[in-house]
């Protein structure tokens, strides 16, 4: 069995790959996925591709909240939505459910009811770099409370 | 501003070959539930102009953020990304898809106590004094009395006291077909609006009969536009 090809890699797929959920297939479950997702079948459950991208195809039913980074809509979706990235409803997709998102994009024939939070992306904050020294200003062993108001 | 693509049916006309026949004494090419959803992107004709009511529907929730809006008209991009870009939570509802989705073609369902409160269920079942606003557009004109009064009296148990409702009737009472439209906020005193199928207008208003169906509102605010549309603003 040791000469048989490997068909599927787990370390191909984690590189860059989309797993696809076709349209004959019925999924109830939670899915958690460390890779693209294409979901053109019905699922019901929960969904989360928090890295990663999820499509659902224009065959795609999907009763589940659903978590990812990117969103894209062609079928429909039942259910609340995170996409900290951003969200696309399609021409023809129906989406309902309350979405939270960065950046959302409805295209005009899509049909969308619930609410809408856009949630701006916090900055990325460098590591914080180690500090030799106390400034003269502010002696080290001063407590600073996180709420105090600054000093003028 | 030039009247642009409206100003024939607005009085009584169709601009549109693909319309039908001129609105007084005229057949009515599709009835209000036969026209598909006002988002479809088939619009016939679009055209910008300026608007007084979006105008002062802006100017009470200037200055404000996160406030929680309605939009009964669809979700739009453009209404999506201004509302959003001021701070605001919105929620979208297409109204008239539901409508039509509730009723059909039997006006007489309009009626109907059961579907009446069917359609509230599917269309409005939000907690009381839920929104700081609501933008009604023109949906109210294809409800028939029954239902409209029941929707303005659920509008008025959903929206806090002191907010604002914005919607768009017909001016002349005398139209036996209106177009159904999508409104796309521009700027905050500037509409896009986009015309579809005609429809028959389920009843007209004048102001007076605005203000009693309004009455449990705190005020009613009307501007006429240059297109014959009373751009009504409701305080709660």
């Amino acid at each position: 069995m040791s000469s048989m090809p490997q068909r599927f890699e787990p370390a191909e797929a984690s590189r860059g790959g989309s797993a696809t959920i076709g349209k004959a297939v019925r999924i109830v479950g939670q899915i958690y996925s460390k890779e693209d997702l294409y979901v053109d079948g019905d699922l019901e459950g929960t969904v989360e591709a928090m890295e990663h991208k999820l499509t659902i195809g224009p065959n795609g039913t999907v009763h589940a909240g659903v978590k990812a980074r990117e969103v894209v809509v062609l079928g429909t979706i039942q259910g609340n939505v995170e996409a900290h990235d951003k969200i696309e409803i399609r021409k023809d997709a129906k989406l309902v459910g309350d979405i939270k998102t960065a950046r959302i994009i409805i295209e005009d024939g899509a049909y969308f009811k619930g609410s809408i939070d856009i949630v701006k992306p916090e900055p990325a904050k460098a590591a914080p770099k180690p500090q030799p020294a106390a400034p003269a200003a502010a002696p080290a062993n001063t407590p600073v409370s996180a709420g105090a108001p600054a000093k003028p | 501003m030039p009247l642009g693509p409206f100003k024939n049916f607005l009085r009584g006309g169709v601009t549109s070959g693909k319309g039908g026949s001129p609105g007084n004494g005229a057949s009515v090419p599709g009835g209000r539930s036969r026209f598909g959803s006002r988002n479809s992107g088939s619009a016939e004709n679009i055209a910008t102009r300026q608007s007084r009511g979006l105008d002062e529907f802006f100017s009470y929730i200037r200055g404000q953020s996160g406030l929680t809006i309605l939009d009964l008209g669809g979700a739009t991009q453009q209404n999506v990304s201004f509302i959003t870009n001021l701070g605001h939570r919105l929620y979208s509802e297409d109204f008239i898809q539901l409508l039509n989705e509730t009723f059909g073609n039997d006006d007489t369902d309009q009626s109907n106590p059961g579907r009446i409160e069917y359609f509230l269920k599917q269309a409005l079942d939000y907690p009381e004094q839920h929104f700081d606003g609501v933008l009604i557009w023109d949906t109210l004109e294809y409800l028939s009395p029954a239902l409209l009064g029941a929707v303005v009296e659920r509008l008025h148990k959903v929206v806090r006291p002191k907010s604002y409702m914005l919607a768009f009737f017909h001016s002349d009472d005398k139209l036996e077909a209106v177009e159904s439209y999508t409104f796309r906020i521009q700027e905050v005193n500037m509409l896009q609006v986009a015309q579809h199928s005609l429809h028959r207008p389920a009843q007209l208003f004048n102001n007076r009969s605005l203000e009693k169906l309004f009455g449990k509102f705190e005020s009613v605010k009307f501007f006429l536009t240059r297109e014959r549309l009373r751009e009504v603003i409701v305080k709660a």
